[in-house]
């Protein structure tokens, strides 16, 4: 407080709300221009109105044929669900192994600049294409099968993991860091010591919690030819066997359900 | 034992943390150093294990220039240096023990240290350091289950782990109440003493400073304001340091409690008189 600052008048004591954007008229003309393009898009995309009408029909008809869904071809089914699976578990693994290095290195406060500049590159690159992108890239270089679904599956959780443990990294107080380098320990041991004990925990559940999300991404995968039980699918729909089709969904909802208890059953004990 | 020769450190704001600051400890003595915040005392510190780098001078540990170190010859003398934080700086997740032996992580190999296989000599010494600091039977504990008082025991163990020729201490007390702060300060002083161990203190608290330091430094906008021994603390002294400011209820009354307890060991009576000072 100001040893100047004297009681002010009544009158100039006014406040009001602070507002993103202070002119009004900026305000409510900007508002009136989104609501006008919203309207316009509409127009121009060209929604046919019609076409929905005519898709009810068709969706009743797919219901029906779905039901009761097929389990008949359960080996197919079981093979499927059992290919999701391993490769969910592999591309988790290999995540989980290459994300160590790759989120060291992209933790500003671990390592020079440029590696964390290299490092970082990386981890937004791989991390700006969707999976379906990164699943038909693969499929068209190593072409059908799981070898393409645990590439993508991989890239995605290395990225993921890595650029969680670099956050958590570079989020510890710096002091710990400080008090082992000051014993003179050289980085491998400042790993060790510090780095390891302190991020394990969370390193382990995000680990976890991709191990959870590669399920389900690898039915998605599947579809564009990636392997597992979505190829399955992919397959029954084209065929139009749809009772068969509601049988991999009812599969792929279970595999998905055991895989999220898993996974929070998991992080539950790691804290 | 330490030298430091015209020690600047102008940091990249252009901030002059420290201005040619000249420094001789060549007896195992216990250094406070005292000064407003922003003098330069954790500054100074840091720059002499270069945990902070100097822009320029020199700081000699028994005559070698540690300014001037490779990475290599760096940490071997950082494992002779040991370091006392304010936040205790505890690996939290890391048991009483594990923190201990990191002490000794200068000196014992990566894969050795990666096992927890530490020598035979450092498990036994760091079970007598936790007898000593009074923490016997906590060697299974982590760190982040510890009270303030029990973390600065662990991390005051963890620099004597190192065996070290030189104590850094930044605000050893500034995070603990007062009764534990005088404890812990004790303990320091004792133990530095035992071995024969100088140490350098940074602190806030001028009465402690008094009561437990075997020599004062005040630091003033980086600078060296004031050198000598806690009697010749007076009220013109602080103001030099602190600037002006009443400092009657700070300066201990040298005649009426003798020479600092840090001698003797803990004298009981005191303690209680100060304690009521402190909280009353």
């Amino acid at each position: 407080m100001n040893a100047s600052a004297r009681p002010q008048a009544e009158g100039s004591l006014q406040w009001h709300r602070i507002r993103m954007i202070e002119h009004p008229l900026i305000r409510y003309g900007l508002t009136v221009l989104a609501i006008a393009y919203l309207f316009w898009s509409v127009g121009a995309l060209d929604i046919d109105w019609s076409r929905m009408a005519a898709g009810l029909p068709r969706a009743k008809n797919m219901v029906v044929r779905m039901i009761p869904p097929d389990f008949s071809r359960t080996q197919l089914l079981v093979r499927g669900v059992l290919e999701s699976v391993q490769m969910a578990l592999i591309a988790s693994f290999l995540g989980m192994i290459l994300a160590i290095p790759l989120g060291i290195c992209g933790a500003s406060n671990l390592v020079p600049k440029p590696i964390y500049l290299i490092a970082r590159t990386f981890i937004i690159l791989s991390r700006t294409f969707h999976e379906i992108l990164v699943a038909i890239l693969f499929v068209k270089i190593f072409s059908f099968g799981p070898l393409a679904g645990v590439l993508t599956l991989t890239v995605s959780s290395t990225s993921f993991i890595s650029k969680m443990l670099a956050e958590d990294i570079e989020n510890m107080p710096s002091g710990q860091m400080e008090a082992v380098r000051a014993t003179g320990a050289n980085f491998p041991k400042l790993l060790t010591y510090c780095i390891s004990p302190q991020a394990l925990p969370r390193y382990l559940g995000v680990s976890i919690y991709r191990l959870d999300a590669n399920l389900r991404h690898s039915t998605v995968v599947g579809i564009v030819g990636g392997g597992g039980i979505g190829q399955v699918l992919a397959a029954s729909f084209s065929r139009y066997d749809y009772d068969f089709s509601l049988a991999i969904i009812l599969s792929i909802i279970a595999l998905v359900i055991v895989g999220e208890f898993f996974s929070s059953w998991v992080r539950e004990r790691l804290r | 034992m330490l030298e430091i020769e015209d020690l600047s450190k102008v940091y990249p704001t252009g901030t002059e943390a420290l201005k040619k600051v000249s420094l001789t400890v060549d007896t195992p003595q216990v250094v406070t150093i005292i000064g407003p915040s922003g003098a330069g005392k954790s500054t100074l510190i840091r720059c002499i294990n270069r945990l902070i780098e100097p822009t320029s001078g020199r700081v000699f540990l028994d005559g070698t220039n540690v300014v001037i170190l490779g990475r290599r010859e760096l940490r071997k003398v950082r494992r002779r240096i040991g370091m006392i934080f304010q936040e205790f700086n505890l690996v939290e997740r890391l048991t009483v023990m594990e923190n201990l032996l990191s002490g000794r992580l200068g000196y014992v190999g990566f894969w050795r240290t990666y096992r927890r296989k530490f020598p035979r000599a450092d498990v036994v010494a760091a079970f007598r350091l936790l007898d000593r600091v009074g923490l016997a039977g906590y060697q299974n504990t982590r760190a982040d289950a510890l009270s303030g008082g029990q973390r600065q025991r662990v991390g005051i163990s963890r620099a004597l782990m190192q065996q070290p020729d030189l104590l850094l201490v930044d605000e050893p007390t500034a995070s603990l109440d007062p009764k534990t702060s005088r404890q812990i300060m004790r303990l320091l002083v004792e133990l530095a003493h035992e071995r024969g161990t100088p140490a350098l203190v940074n602190i806030h608290d001028v009465g402690l400073a008094q009561s437990f330091a075997d020599r004062i430094i005040g630091l003033a906008e980086g600078k060296i304001v004031f050198d000598g021994t806690p009697r010749q603390v007076t009220a013109q002294v602080l103001t030099r340091i602190y600037g002006e400011e009443d400092w009657s209820t700070t300066i201990r009354k040298v005649d009426e409690n003798g020479e600092a307890d840090t001698k003797k060991g803990s004298s009981k009576r005191k303690d209680t008189l100060d304690e009521e000072a402190a909280t009353g």
